[in-house]
């Protein structure tokens, strides 16, 4: 740098070079990051009404086991997965009806009814879980999940609103 | 505090000297031919790093890879530009190494001390060809099913050993899974692997060297 204020043809090279090579950055950068990230912001498949059994099916009392599965579009491929739950009739009433999602809440093993034990339990780590959902024994932190939008369809069906995700 | 931070660093890593060695080292009078060698590695880095973000989403079997592919360029956020540009610098790259051989070659600067940079660059060119072949198969569509059954059956034609050349591409007699599962082996870790470990001897070999001159009427 030959004392002046110029910039010597050095220092330009330098200058343009950072400035070029932070332009092509930042141009395939950003995009990268959204590449990759793409899935985590995408939603989940869609919510649906489900029956799960005949209204008329479901003894008073009795925890009435039901399953259904849901498959989902991941990338390119399609991904079922299983969910299933209990429900339990109170009275005639159809609106009377208490439906138990059997995903255990402690770490998602799935209960099963006892007769013998009047209970809900849990293989995993040997939850147990009241008729209505309740914790009676074990880790889980909380009751089990319960659908609570359901309906009686004209054919006797109950549904239960299913949301995804 | 940058400065004591740098000075501690440059004491035990040689910053400074790394620097003056590596990109403010002589160059001989020259012209925008000489800077094909650097665009070549510029490539190089540009394919790897797409190539790595590609295997994200890319599966190599033949049940899928046709439709991770199109999932990349239809459904995530920039796959196609991410593809794109894979897809078009595998092209400049093979045209840009290779200009990058002619103009050794036509400058003479193959010649003492630098026929190992020569050779070496012969090596690269190859392997650069290499993963052309190599990743023209993975996208596993019509076009890339039959060009690496014609490729395959080119150097099958080899007198004696050809059949188990052919085999050995394909992993049997026939373009099979194992043909896919190769190819993506050789495309992302074989070839890459012995680029990067040539591409550093050539760049070692240029900077011990230097650059050559341009011939002149004398010599
Ligand atoms: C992956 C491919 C390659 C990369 C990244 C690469 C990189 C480089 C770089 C950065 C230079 C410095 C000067 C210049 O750009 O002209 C260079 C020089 C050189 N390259 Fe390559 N090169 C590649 C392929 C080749 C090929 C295919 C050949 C020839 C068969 C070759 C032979 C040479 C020779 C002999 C020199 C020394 C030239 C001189 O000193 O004037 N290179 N290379
Ligand atoms: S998952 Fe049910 S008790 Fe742990």
């Amino acid at each position: 740098m030959s004392g002046s204020n110029e910039l010597s043809r050095r220092d330009f090279i330098k200058v343009t070079t950072g400035i070029v090579g932070g332009l092509i950055g930042v141009a395939l950068g950003l995009p990268s990051v959204s590449y990759l990230i793409d899935p985590a912001l995408r939603e989940g498949g869609k919510d649906a009404w489900i029956s799960i059994g005949k209204f008329e099916d479901m003894q008073i009392d009795r925890p009435y086991p039901f399953s259904f599965t849901r498959v989902q579009v991941n990338g390119w491929e399609r991904t079922s997965s299983s969910f299933g739950g209990y429900a339990v009739r109170k009275s005639d009433d159809p609106k009377d009806l208490l439906i138990l999602n059997s995903r255990c809440t402690h770490l998602a093993c799935n209960v099963n009814w006892s007769d013998e034990s009047d209970a809900f339990l849990c293989p995993c780590h040997d939850a147990k879980f009241s008729k209505d959902g309740k914790v009676l024994d074990g880790p889980p932190p909380r009751p089990l999940d319960v659908y609570d939008e359901f309906r009686l369809s004209e054919d006797g069906q109950i549904e239960i609103f299913f949301k995804a995700g | 505090m940058w400065k004591k931070v740098y000075e501690w660093l440059d004491e035990r890593l040689g910053l400074n000297d790394m620097y003056t060695n590596l990109l403010d080292r002589p160059e001989p009078k020259g012209n925008w031919w000489n800077t094909l060698g650097s665009a070549s590695l510029f490539l190089f880095v540009l394919q790897g790093l797409t190539g790595i973000f590609l295997t994200v989403y890319y599966t190599p079997s033949p049940d899928h890879a046709y439709d991770s592919v199109q999932y990349i360029m239809e459904g995530v956020a920039f796959g196609w530009l991410i593809r794109g540009i894979h897809h078009w610098g595998a092209t400049l790259m093979v045209i840009v190494v290779f200009i990058h051989l002619l103009r050794v070659f036509i400058t003479a600067s193959f010649k003492f001390p630098r026929e190992l940079t020569w050779l070496i660059g012969i090596g690269l060119f190859l392997a650069t060809l290499g993963m052309g072949f190599t990743g023209y198969l993975l996208p596993w569509n019509q076009k890339a099913y039959w060009a690496t059954t014609v490729g395959t059956q080119i150097a099958g034609s080899v007198p004696f050993i050809g059949e188990f050349i052919l085999k050995a591409l394909r992993g049997g007699p026939d373009l099979s899974a194992l043909t896919l599962q190769r190819f993506f082996s050789a495309h992302i870790w074989i070839i890459p692997a012995v680029l990067a470990g040539l591409i550093g001897v050539h760049l070692f070999l240029i900077i011990k060297h230097g650059e050559s001159h341009f011939p002149t009427k004398e010599d």
